[in-house]
């Protein structure tokens, strides 16, 4: 691949420093002109193309495949089966950490869910494996699939999410209940929903001797890197991933699965580079999904309308033989004031591809039965939804007691509503109308994400021309890390943004971490940050040192970077620029490295939360049933925004994806066979543009000194959170029909209008 | 992808001597047959590329006041055709209605009409169905059928047709021009599709080797343009098929309905003309009460075939508003966001 130049974009405009700037995608124009290459626009020489054939069943064993059939279509190389395949280093059934999604790697021939992997065809043409996969013609003794919520024993697993408690509990939730003035009991279920990322899971693998390199699509280089070495037993440096750009993840990118790997097995089996892309109904199983839920909700409030009692219990499935666990009542924990608060979990196994992280895993789920429970414990204790939230704000997090490191949710919640015009709505469902007569429904939701760090580092350097280098292996899903991370770079280093050669993306650059828990920016930034600092420190050691310096004795605390030029702070009429300090002193660069990481200390303190005010207006035909958004204003509160532009985009994702949650969303599944009829763009709904209404972003001032050294906090799945409860309310409130199981349907209300 | 001849004859008659043999199918633009073949639902030996045919592209206005459309003509191209669209305004806002600008751009008047189902289990190979492969049973039946038919269906299939098009064309008696090993013929578009019966997999009057070349409106097809709307239900406000749909179109002479035509999408295996219904309308005033009354009458025959029995209400409800929407009165512009029920809503822009 060649060398990514961003810098051809034209020059920004800014004003001041880089951090806080509105800067343009700098990989806007390569995107636009078809110059950003994906992992799947890679075309080494020689290279063949792989086919995966997947599973027509749920349950079961594969007993015959025609791979003569297949190998007989002209143009096939060779049909990769359980019994013709490389060796694995170690069993891939093996967790060697937490963060190993077992995977289908044609191990055996049973098959344990709908779209598994079960044989690979690899030929010189796309066309020529597609159809050498459909003369396989698998023949199976089929057993029954588990299907659904329903399907068999619950049990109460270990840990939900990652490492979460599956329980957590604060006072007496039923001491709670009974002593209160009114109650609310309520069910609510969400269904399977997958990810969908615009650019499919693909790879591009060409190994050379025992070297391996791979283009590949991943939220996380260094677990891929790792998985792939221990795998096919190889050394780390042996193996170079370049994934500059993702076209979307969601989290089904983060970890590693099954189809790449197959790719790299199936190099190794022909000897050749191999292309390996799969198809959209391919994605709906071996790359994790967002797991159905029913949850039950149990409120109760005093006379004043403060809550007395909480309880969050959610169902959830997870796979015949994995473990992920959809966190959802963990969204109980930390929004609401209650003396006491119940959370627990239990699950299903049933034969579906694992689920896992997809866009505010848990939260998202979680918010959307919470925040419906709450609008109707509000309507029960005749309060207005805002007001009601207002009377019960978490001073603490409740359940630990611990203060926030920054909370501007009340500022959210105004900012929000005056925007809105909140104040005019009226307390009884179904009063509104429009022009037309269309029903008219204002709705509102809190939204909640935690704000985390993983670990991260970074390497600096500036060079004897006086411009920086920056790199760092980070992840750019479409988010703008190479705009956004760029930005803490150029300050961190003192330089123009357009000074600086920054380096993203690949296997080879210091570790970023995962690109995932919307904690990229903050930790991949803070390593930045860190290098930086480290690496003025460093030149100015040889400044400071060098009697013919006019910095000469100003110490390493009184100097500061500025426009590549380190000048006295007590006198800025003295200084001198990069270029001059490392000419003299006879180095062609100085380089340091820099590291983000949580910091404990801080998080024993306090907690740590990103929060917003998310408000929607729906119409619905009064007699049809069907619905619109018409209007949405977010208020979010997420520390230090570094880039406006690309926030706001991520906020406005992330409300379209509530909206989606809402209304739209849903694997539908065959409940006798496990198969899902909609694997495809066109039956599973997404908004399209008609779909999504006039959307308003307000980001709220928030300075956090807790949560990390650049205070900040991370936008990328927060918007989802009270954007899908703020569309199900306003629903309810066009129509006064309560609806429980999303997405909301036509169905759902018309006999009711 | 499973090796095909491909030819590209130069007439028609061409055309139709290497489409009839067996295993081959024509291709026009192939929004629909390319998805069906890149899925292995079809797996044809021969395309027969039509779109290079001489004559087929054209909108011309017979002699007798007829409407002659091409089967050629795309989708986009006949909807946004100004004299058409005053015409005969309820096709062109079901044109509009449907798929996508892209889709409409490419996508033709004959591959329209001839557009297969979208029932999921005839989508998905590791299903069973009859359509697919005959006799083989309907895993749709007993299935996740909230999008199946309401009427006309049979135990060997329940799918619907999704063509938004060929409902208020069929509510206007609209005729198909088709030209066969036998020669030139025409049929009803009423009698083009068929109804499953035992053997859902012929869906369509059509012989081996018959093309359309022609959708014709015969002259009375224009006496309904003061008082003809579709509005199509969805699950999302665009780019999605019907759940329920209607054509509804009105001749009101002297503040009474002198000729009503109304018709039904998504809700059978073929585009429903609901004449029972007309029926009820002649004669009298246009109120509410012989809407709702003409809606019992369209759906007195309907009952679900899985987890569908909310169509028939909504369909009715649909019947009784595209009545209504007609009797007010066609719009002198279609509206930004065609037949949909948030046609009016302020701040649409466009589908
Ligand atoms: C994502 C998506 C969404 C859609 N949404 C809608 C919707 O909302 N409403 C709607 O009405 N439609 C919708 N469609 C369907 C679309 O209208 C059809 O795909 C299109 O009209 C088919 O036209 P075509 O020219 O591409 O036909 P092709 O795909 O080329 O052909 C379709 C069939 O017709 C046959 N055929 C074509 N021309 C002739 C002829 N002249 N004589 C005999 N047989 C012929 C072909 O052999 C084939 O079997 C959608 C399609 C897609 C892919
Ligand atoms: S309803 Fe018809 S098309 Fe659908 S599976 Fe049954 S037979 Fe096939």
């Amino acid at each position: 691949m060649p060398e990514l130049n961003l810098t051809s974009a034209p020059a920004h405009l800014r004003h001041g420093s880089n951090i806080g700037q509105p800067l343009t995608r700098r990989d806007g124009v390569l995107k636009v002109t078809g110059q950003a290459t994906y992992a799947a626009d890679n075309h080494p020489p020689g290279m063949l193309f792989a086919v995966i054939a997947v599973s027509g069943i749920a349950h079961g064993r594969v007993v015959s495949l025609d791979v003569a059939a297949a190998k007989r279509h002209p143009g096939v190389v060779d049909v990769m089966t359980p019994d013709h395949k490389p060796q694995l280093a170690i069993d891939p059934e093996i967790k060697t950490n937490p963060f190993v999604f077992r995977m289908e790697t044609l191990q055996s021939n049973e098959v344990r869910y709908a779209n598994q992997p079960i044989a690979v065809v690899i030929a010189e043409t796309l066309e020529a494996a597609t159809e050498g996969a459909a003369l396989l013609a698998p023949r199976y003794e089929t057993l029954p699939p588990l299907v659904g919520l329903d399907a068999g024993e619950s049990f109460v697993p270990p840990v939900v999410g990652v490492g979460n408690p599956t329980e957590n509990h604060l006072g007496d939730v039923e001491a709670g209940l009974a002593s209160a003035e009114k109650r609310i009991d309520a069910t609510y279920e969400t269904p399977p929903q997958y990810h969908n990322a615009m650019e499919p899971h693909a790879i591009v693998v060409q190994w050379d001797g025992d070297r391996l390199s791979v283009d590949m699509p991943t939220q996380g280089l260094m677990l891929s890197l790792a998985r792939i070495a221990e795998l096919f037993g190889i050394a780390h440096d042996k193996i170079h991933i370049r994934s500059p750009f993702l076209g979307g993840g969601f989290g089904s990118k983060g970890l590693m699965g099954g189809p790449p790997v197959l790719g790299i097995m199936a190099a190794k089996l022909v000897g050749r580079p191999i292309k390996l892309v799969l198809r959209r109904e391919q994605m709906y199983g071996p790359v994790g999904h967002r797991a159905p839920t029913r949850q039950r909700l149990r409120i109760g409030a005093d006379s004043e309308g403060r809550l007395t009692a909480l309880d969050h219990h959610a169902r959830t499935v997870s796979s015949m033989f994995d473990d992920f666990y959809e966190p959802a009542a963990d969204a109980s924990h930390t929004l609401y004031a209650a003396p006491a608060i119940r959370t627990s979990h239990d699950a299903v196994r049933v034969n579906t591809g694992t689920p896992l992280f997809m866009r505010a895993p848990g939260e998202a789920t979680g918010s959307i039965a919470l925040e419906s429970a709450i609008d109707e414990m509000a309507w029960a204790c005749g309060m207005d939804p805002l007001a009601f939230r207002l009377k019960n704000y978490a001073e603490v997090e409740p359940i630990s007691g611990k203060p926030f490191s920054s909370k501007a949710l009340r500022a959210c919640y105004e900012q929000g509503a005056a925007r809105f015009g909140w104040a005019k709505r009226s307390p009884q469902p179904r009063q509104m109308r429009d022009d037309a007569g269309l029903l008219v429904g204002w709705g509102m939701g809190t939204a909640t994400f935690p704000a985390l760090m993983f670990q991260a580092e970074a390497r600096a350097a500036i060079r004897r021309d006086g411009s920086g280098v920056m790199e760092i292996g980070a992840h750019d899903m479409g988010q703008g890390a190479w705009t956004a991370l760029a930005q803490i770079a150029a300050d961190a280093v003192g330089l123009d943004i357009d000074r600086v050669t920054f380096k993203a993306g690949t296997s080879d650059l210091p570790d970023a971490g995962i690109a995932g828990g919307s904690a990229h920016t903050a930790t991949a930034g803070a390593a930045i940050h860190s290098a930086g600092a480290a690496v003025i420190a460093k030149l100015a050691d040889l400044a400071t040192g060098d009697e013919r310096s006019p910095l000469f004795g100003a110490g390493n605390t009184g100097v500061i970077a500025r426009d590549g030029r380190l000048i006295r702070r007590d006198d800025e009429s003295r200084g001198e620029s990069y270029a001059e300090i490392l000419a003299r002193a006879g180095v062609a660069e100085v380089e340091a490295r820099g590291t983000g990481a949580p910091n404990p200390a801080a998080m024993e303190e306090y907690a740590m939360h990103a929060h917003g005010a998310v408000f929607a207006e729906v119409k619905v035909d009064p007699e049809l049933g069907q619905i619109r958004v018409t209007r949405m204003v977010g208020a979010f509160a997420a520390g230090r925004i570094v880039n406006p532009r690309m926030v706001q985009s991520q906020l406005f994702g992330g409300m379209i994806w509530g909206m989606s949650f809402a209304l739209h969303e849903e694997a539908i599944t065959d409940r006798r066979t496990g198969r899902i009829m909609n694997a495809n763009l066109g039956e599973y709904h997404v908004p399209v543009n008609a779909d999504v209404p006039p959307l308003d972003v307000i980001t709220v001032e928030e300075q956090d000194p807790h949560v990390n050294t650049l205070g900040i906090k991370g936008v990328g799945e927060i918007g989802i959170t009270g954007s899908a409860g703020a569309v199900a309310n306003a629903v309810w409130h066009a129509t006064g029909v309560r609806v429980r199981r999303f997405p909301i349907r036509i169905e759902d209300l018309l006999t009711q209008l | 992808m499973k090796p095909f001849d491909y030819v590209r004859p130069a007439t028609v008659s061409e055309a139709v001597v290497a489409a009839a043999r067996p295993g081959a199918a024509y291709l026009a633009a192939g929004t629909n047959l390319l998805d069906l073949m890149k899925g292995n639902i079809s797996r044809p030996d021969r395309l027969v590329d039509v779109t290079h045919l001489d004559g087929l592209d054209a909108i011309e206005t017979l002699p007798d006041g007829s409407l002659r459309i091409g089967a050629l003509v795309s989708n986009a191209d006949l909807a946004h055709d100004p004299a058409f669209a005053k015409t005969y305004p309820a096709v062109a806002e079901a044109l509009l209605s449907g798929a996508s600008a892209q889709l409409r751009n490419a996508a033709t008047v004959g591959g329209n009409l001839l557009q297969r189902t979208r029932c999921a289990y005839f989508y998905d190979t590791a299903s069973r169905c009859n359509k697919r492969e005959a006799g083989s049973g309907c895993d749709a039946r007993e299935g996740e059928s909230r999008g199946h038919a309401v009427l006309g269906w049979s135990d060997s299939c329940i799918a619907t047709h999704p063509s938004d098009f060929c409902v208020p064309l069929v509510a206007l008696d609209a005729v198909v021009e088709i030209e066969g090993r036998g020669g030139r013929r025409e049929i009803a578009l009423d009698e083009l599709h068929r109804l499953p019966g035992n053997s859902p997999e012929r869906e369509s009057a059509l012989e081996p080797g018959d093309l359309v070349v022609a959708v014709r409106l015969p002259p009375a097809a224009r006496g309904f343009a003061a008082h003809a709307r579709y509005l199509k239900v969805r699950d999302r406000t665009s780019y999605a098929f019907a759940v329920v749909s209607a054509a509804a179109a009105l001749r009101i002479e002297n503040g009474k309905v002198a000729e009503a035509r109304i018709a039904l999408g998504g809700v059978a295996a073929k585009p429903w003309r609901a004449r029972a219904a007309e029926d009820v309308l002649r004669g009298v005033a246009p109120t509410a009460d012989a809407f709702q009354e003409a809606a019992w009458r369209a759906l007195t025959d309907a009952k679900p075939s899985g987890d569908n029995a909310f169509k028939i209400e909504l369909a009715r409800r649909i019947v009784v508003r595209a009545l209504r929407l007609a009797a007010a009165g066609t719009p002198a512009r279609l509206p930004a966001l065609p037949a949909s029920p948030f046609a009016s809503t302020s701040g649409a822009i466009h589908a």
